[in-house]
């Protein structure tokens, strides 16, 4: 446990669990309103953001976070009133913000891709304090909107139709979805990068659905495969000096396996507990086919 | 006790809409009376999804105007009154849920911040239990058949335990069972006073709770009166529907499967 001692350490590890908690938090709205990608695009527009913060020397997860809360409401209104092109339009929006980034990160005195390295695939060793700090905050804001509107946002993301009926603001639900996830992207960035972020989101989710039946267990599930992966992976390339972000999602990936392979047995046992209990109840599940009914064969085609 | 006085739950007055450049509704009147179930019959193509979806508000008219409980529905907020049952056919979204957690979103209307009480869990298992999905309350919605997720949707309507139900074709692709419990919740509903617009194919197992049949067809109004009966041919799905009181020369209104 030496790498406790180090504050970097430390901080690489708080950044973490944030990031395990808020990124499968966000991320089962957007997979239950099958915009599982929504988190990438966003993650291709913060770049702007974070070659901006080169740019006029502010702090780049600041930076990062205004423009892809920008970029994120922008989409939303794509998906609002973009009619058949709305695709084309998304496109446009993830290029234009890589490129974006690359270009001011440039034109920035002394910046080089080399800076934008750690922001794409996450770095250990450049958690800075001012970093932990905005992370604590974003990652709180989510937290709240995630579990405090959780009932609201599953009806939304369920059903927008149906949601609109029962009176919920529903534009407001779903750009609130939309800023929520954009914040994610910028707390998830130092630490998995900006190209790995969407995995992060999606997977956790991806995994625990092979198990649950419930919003609320995949949820949780969702969530504490992702601080395991987090934590583990942040550990692991403490260790093996191999990057973070990739270390992280091929957990991921690997629970993701795992848990397929547990789906089947435990599918079949719940089948077999489901009919144990009809049979207790006098519900035959199958109609048995009495037999003295013997094959006339005489049917012909 | 509501308004005594108070007597259309659904008033349409021209209403007019577009998708795209295609007018799809051309002048829609009709009004719905208070403890009233309407049928709304029609083709593919005539306009009585996009009727029903106008008054809930998911298509902008172009012109005419919308009344709810006499209120115009831009000011319309008391939506706890209305149990509403889109046209789909899966109530599964891209994450597993439970039945009960599918029917509590129809309870949100009447929970103040989403708070769930002891009384809104009540009325979510009253409602699974008016559709006969009690037993199935725990289970995930994607392991349900066909009709029983259409049961899923209507239970979630009833959650806020609304006066007035509107289903968009309740019955597409449902098995001769759960049609059966459904005419059943249906009929539980009316004698409990509730007001009932339906988008029907066909009036089915519905057709003796139903006082009013409205047809449309290319978006107008066509036949506004007692429902069709349903003898001889009419009983078969796909049948020509042809009204005593159409002038002679008009054309038969096909309202089933196979027009």
């Amino acid at each position: 446990m030496d790498f406790l001692n180090y504050a970097f350490m430390q901080r690489a590890l708080l950044a973490s669990v944030l990031v395990g908690i808020t990124a499968p938090a966000v991320g089962i709205y957007l997979v239950q309103r099958r915009q599982a990608l929504m988190g990438d695009g966003i993650g291709h527009v913060a770049m702007t953001g974070v070659g901006l913060g080169f740019l006029l020397s502010t702090s780049p997860v600041w930076m990062a976070t205004i423009v892809s809360v920008l970029g994120a409401v922008l989409m939303e209104l794509i998906r609002w009133y973009g009619r058949t092109r709305g695709d084309i339009a998304l496109a446009m929006l993830f290029y234009g913000g890589m490129a974006g980034g690359v270009m001011l990160i440039n034109l920035a005195p002394g910046g080089s891709n080399a800076n934008l390295t750690s922001y794409l695939f996450g770095s250990l060793s450049t958690v800075s304090q001012s970093d932990v700090v905005a992370i604590c905050l974003l990652a709180a804001f989510v937290v709240l909107v995630t579990l405090g509107l959780r009932r609201q946002l599953f009806a939304v993301s369920q059903d927008e139709e149906f949601a609109r009926v029962t009176g919920l603001p529903v534009r407001a639900l779903n750009l609130l979805t939309a800023v929520t996830a954009a914040v994610t992207v910028t707390v998830a960035m130092r630490v998995v990068g900006l190209l790995l972020v969407s995995a992060l989101m999606v997977v956790p989710v991806a995994a625990a659905q092979q198990l649950t039946r419930s919003f609320a267990a995949t949820f949780a599930i969702a969530v504490a495969i992702g601080v395991t992966v987090t934590l583990s992976g942040t550990i692991t390339s403490y260790y093996q000096y191999v990057p973070p972000g990739a270390t992280i999602v091929l957990l991921a990936i690997a629970a993701f396996i795992a848990m397929t392979a547990l789906a089947t047995p435990l599918a079949r046992r719940r089948a077999r507990a489901a009919a144990a209990a009809a049979q207790a109840a006098g519900d035959p599940v199958e109609c048995a086919i009495p037999a003295t009914r013997k094959a006339r064969g005489e049917a012909g085609v | 006790m509501e308004n005594t006085m108070e007597e259309s739950v659904i008033r349409l007055r021209g209403v007019r809409a577009d998708l795209g450049s295609r007018p799809v509704l051309r002048g829609i009147d009709l009004t719905v009376h208070r403890g009233e179930v309407v049928a709304l019959l029609g083709a593919n193509g005539s306009g009585k999804s996009t009727a029903v979806r106008s008054i809930i508000g998911q298509v902008p008219l172009s012109a005419g105007e919308i009344e709810l409980f006499d209120t115009p529905r831009r000011r319309f907020r008391d939506w706890r009154r209305v149990g509403y049952v889109p046209q789909r056919t899966t109530a599964a979204g891209g994450v597993p849920a439970t039945v009960t957690e599918v029917v509590s979103s129809g309870r949100l209307s009447r929970a103040r911040f989403g708070i769930l009480r002891k009384a809104d869990r009540e009325a979510v298992r009253r409602a699974l239990e008016q559709v006969g999905m009690a037993d199935r309350a725990k289970d995930s919605v994607s392991a349900l058949s066909g009709g029983q997720h259409q049961r899923v949707l209507i239970a979630r309507a009833l959650a806020s335990e609304p006066e007035l139900l509107i289903m968009d074709e309740p019955m597409a692709g449902v098995d001769l069972a759960s049609q059966e419990v459904l005419a059943e919740t249906l009929k539980g509903q009316v004698a409990a006073g509730a007001t009932v617009l339906l988008v029907l194919h066909e009036l089915g197992p519905l057709e003796p709770l139903i006082d009013r049949a409205v047809v449309l067809r290319d978006g107008c109004v066509l036949h506004d009166g007692p429902p069709p009966k349903a003898v001889g041919q009419h009983a078969l799905p796909g049948h020509d529907h042809v009204h005593p009181h159409d002038a002679a020369g008009t054309e038969p209104i096909r309202t089933g499967l196979l027009s």
